[in-house]
């Protein structure tokens, strides 16, 4: 085995890469998961905004507006869980699984035509000075737009949740729908917005994997990449700043396992593969076992059906 | 004004007839989903549901595999079902499925060549106890810290694939396979094979396995205080503490016996129906019964109905793809709209729809 041939330049900057698209999924997951709605169909919504993505990407030339139809497609699926889950008020842990299921059918279904071909990516953005200074341009400043959009999107949420009235009445539906309802706030209006809110970050997310990351389109090709977004919810405890790291830490092992792979570490390939799921669930552990910290900060309502008696 | 209104009771009649009409509406829906990709929906619904019955040239191939398909399907959604029963969410069978198959043919290849009536049986406790141990993962982190089982189980369905891709190349390969991977063939060995009992009618142990889970599983709820332990904990948590019953053991009963059965499943298929431990054994059954214990109501003698219906979609699916040439991830979305539809018709189980404005109390 050769670590030399790891490049640390290289290696941060297909960190920010790989933890893009969890990132995308994960900050979209934590606004839906504020508002008192658990969304296990992450999987689901990404995995259709990748076939969509790509699908749009193909056919039309243009990989920017293959992302906008994976976010609008991804809101698209995810309305189907809010009907079903707030107005039908059937169980969310059952419906998003369902939606994942769904969404891995559907996908297969549209991409079977489109495996194994080739679409044009998104180009790397050349920002005066910034891109051309040593190490650092390479490292952080020579990226694709969404890496950006994805980093912005991160501080509005922040900015959102903390500083904004809309942001409060969002926190307040999932502290307790009941008291959001009797000050006059629409508990399902929110939902849904926040739900679709997720399901358009899921689909650009999905859309990030086969438009830039591999960049192809394989059945199933996200790989359980949104259950690991909805673990870094958990890890991040409801917080912006938090999904942001969990996400680049979790980026960061996948790439270190590549890097590994690729340096000539013959033992065991599929040992190297399993690491990312296993280090997720110590993570888990971790934040778990540690109450003050973790599971305090979960929304009081979180995964709870509302019905307006009154 | 449409408003829904919480009945006291869930309805007895609604509960028998929200599967039925999901079905219905799934048929409706998946026949405009099969005239979008044109094939003619009328022939498509036929060929799924009634073809593999019932057709005068394929029925004799196809009508043994219902319980071939549905046997590890019930088998898995009866264990799932209790745990969902008392709020439990073990999403990791297919891993518990795999890890089963891994275990049990790995105790039988390590006696291969030798001859025993005993062999197959000692495949099939260490299947379960695979399977168990496995699912015991997500049940001992939650209890000692916490930790979430829906995320735990499923995340070890992907290190259980990793974990059969290794073997299958590796650990179990068979020496006789010239370099190719995947083990003996466990069908071909007489010590293992789990055959027919009773010739072209699909029923193997497996599946006889599964109709003696049903009636485990009805005594359980109905007539055992473990199965009311259980039901209480799913309804009212905080009754089932103060009337002392343990969460901690809940738990561990529940994920483990779902991961025993689910053990099992991938024990009696790999010994039968698939034959040996390959890179692409995992078939989704584990998904799969999600939705037949969701479609069977988390009650057995629906999920022994559910179970033969959702095997029977897949027979005609394969037959759809052969005969008319639908994708087969057609068939996937068409039950992944089953459970949609269910959840979605199930609010009439729970609540009365009401016409015109609320009353004033």
């Amino acid at each position: 085995m050769d670590l030399s041939n790891i490049n640390p330049v290289l290696l941060v900057a297909s960190i920010m890469i790989s933890a893009t698209p969890i990132l995308l999924a994960a900050i979209g997951e934590m606004v839906v998961e504020k508002s008192g709605v658990l969304n296990l169909g992450v999987e689901g919504m990404m995995i259709t905004g990748a076939v969509i993505g790509f699908i749009v990407a193909i056919n039309s030339g243009s990989p920017l507006l293959g992302f906008a139809t994976a976010a609008v497609a991804g809101a698209a699926l995810s309305v189907a869980f809010g009907v079903l889950t707030q107005i039908f008020l059937s169980n969310q842990v059952a419906t998003g699984l369902g939606l994942t299921l769904v969404g891995l059918g559907l996908s297969s279904l549209l991409g079977k035509p489109y495996e194994g071909q080739k679409t044009v990516t998104l180009p790397k953005l050349d920002i005066p000075i910034l891109s051309d200074l040593p190490v650092v341009g390479r490292m952080l400043f020579s990226h694709d737009i969404m890496v950006y959009l994805s980093l912005g999107i991160v501080v509005a949420v922040w900015a959102f949740l903390k500083h904004t009235h809309a942001g409060l009445i969002l926190r307040a539906v999932g502290e307790s729908h009941e008291s959001a309802h009797a000050l006059g706030y629409k508990v399902i209006r929110v939902r849904m917005l926040a739900i679709m809110f997720g399901g358009a970050c899921a689909g650009l997310g999905g859309a990030y994997l086969s438009l830039v990351r591999v960049p192809q389109w394989t059945e199933g090709m996200t790989a359980g990449a949104g259950w690991i977004a909805l673990a870094i919810v958990v890890f991040a405890s409801w917080r912006a700043g938090r999904v942001l790291v969990g996400a680049y830490l979790f980026g960061g092992i996948t790439v270190l396992q590549l890097n590994l792979q690729a340096a000539g570490m013959t033992w065991g390939v599929q040992y190297l593969s399993m690491s990312p799921y296993l280090i997720t669930i110590l993570v888990l552990v971790l934040i778990s076992s540690n109450r003050s910290r973790g599971s305090h900060n979960a929304p009081a309502n979180l995964g709870q059906t509302f019905h307006a008696t009154r | 004004m449409i408003r829904l209104e919480k009945r006291p009771q869930p309805s007895k009649a609604w509960t028998v007839a929200t599967p039925i009409l999901a079905v219905v509406l799934t048929m409706i829906f998946g026949g405009i989903m099969f005239g979008l990709i044109g094939t003619s929906p009328v022939e498509a619904i036929r060929t799924i549901f009634w073809d593999p019955l019932f057709h005068p040239q394929f029925a004799g191939f196809s009508r043994p595999q219902l319980l071939v398909k549905a046997g590890p399907l019930i088998l898995i959604a009866i264990g799932l079902s209790i745990g969902f029963r008392a709020g439990i969410w073990n999403i990791g069978a297919e891993g518990q499925y795999i890890i089963g198959a891994i275990c049990g043919a790995g105790a039988g290849l390590a006696l291969y060549p030798m001859e025993s009536a005993l062999i197959l049986p000692l495949m099939v406790v260490a299947g379960a106890l695979g399977g168990w141990a496995w699912a015991m993962i997500p049940a001992l982190l939650k209890v000692k810290f916490g930790t979430n089982e829906i995320l735990v189980s499923l995340m070890l369905v992907y290190v259980a694939e990793n974990l059969l891709a290794s073997v299958s190349s590796g650990l179990l390969r068979n020496p006789e396979g010239m370099g190719f991977p995947g083990s003996r063939n466990l069908s071909q060995w007489s010590s293992s094979q789990n055959l027919e009992l009773i010739p072209n009618t699909g029923m193997h142990l497996g599946v006889l396995t599964a109709f003696i889970a049903v009636i485990f599983a009805y005594v359980l709820l109905t007539r055992h205080i473990q199965g009311y332990n259980i039901r209480l904990t799913g309804e009212a948590p905080r009754a089932a503490k103060f009337s002392g019953v343990s969460p901690a053991r809940t738990i561990l009963f529940c994920l483990g016996l779902a991961g025993a059965l689910a053990g099992m499943a991938g024990l009696f298929e790999v010994t039968g129906p698939a034959g040996q431990i390959s890179i692409d054994f995992g078939s989704g059954y584990g998904f799969t019964a999600i939705i037949v214990a969701f479609l069977g109501r988390l009650h057995p003698v629906g999920i022994l109905l559910a179970g033969l219906l959702m095997a029977l979609t897949y027979i005609g699916g394969e037959l759809a793809q052969l005969m008319l040439g639908v994708p087969g991830a057609s068939i996937q979305l068409f039950q992944g709209m089953l459970l949609f539809f269910l959840l979605g018709v199930d609010v009439l189980t729970n609540y009365r729809v009401r016409f015109g404005a609320a009353e004033v109390a």
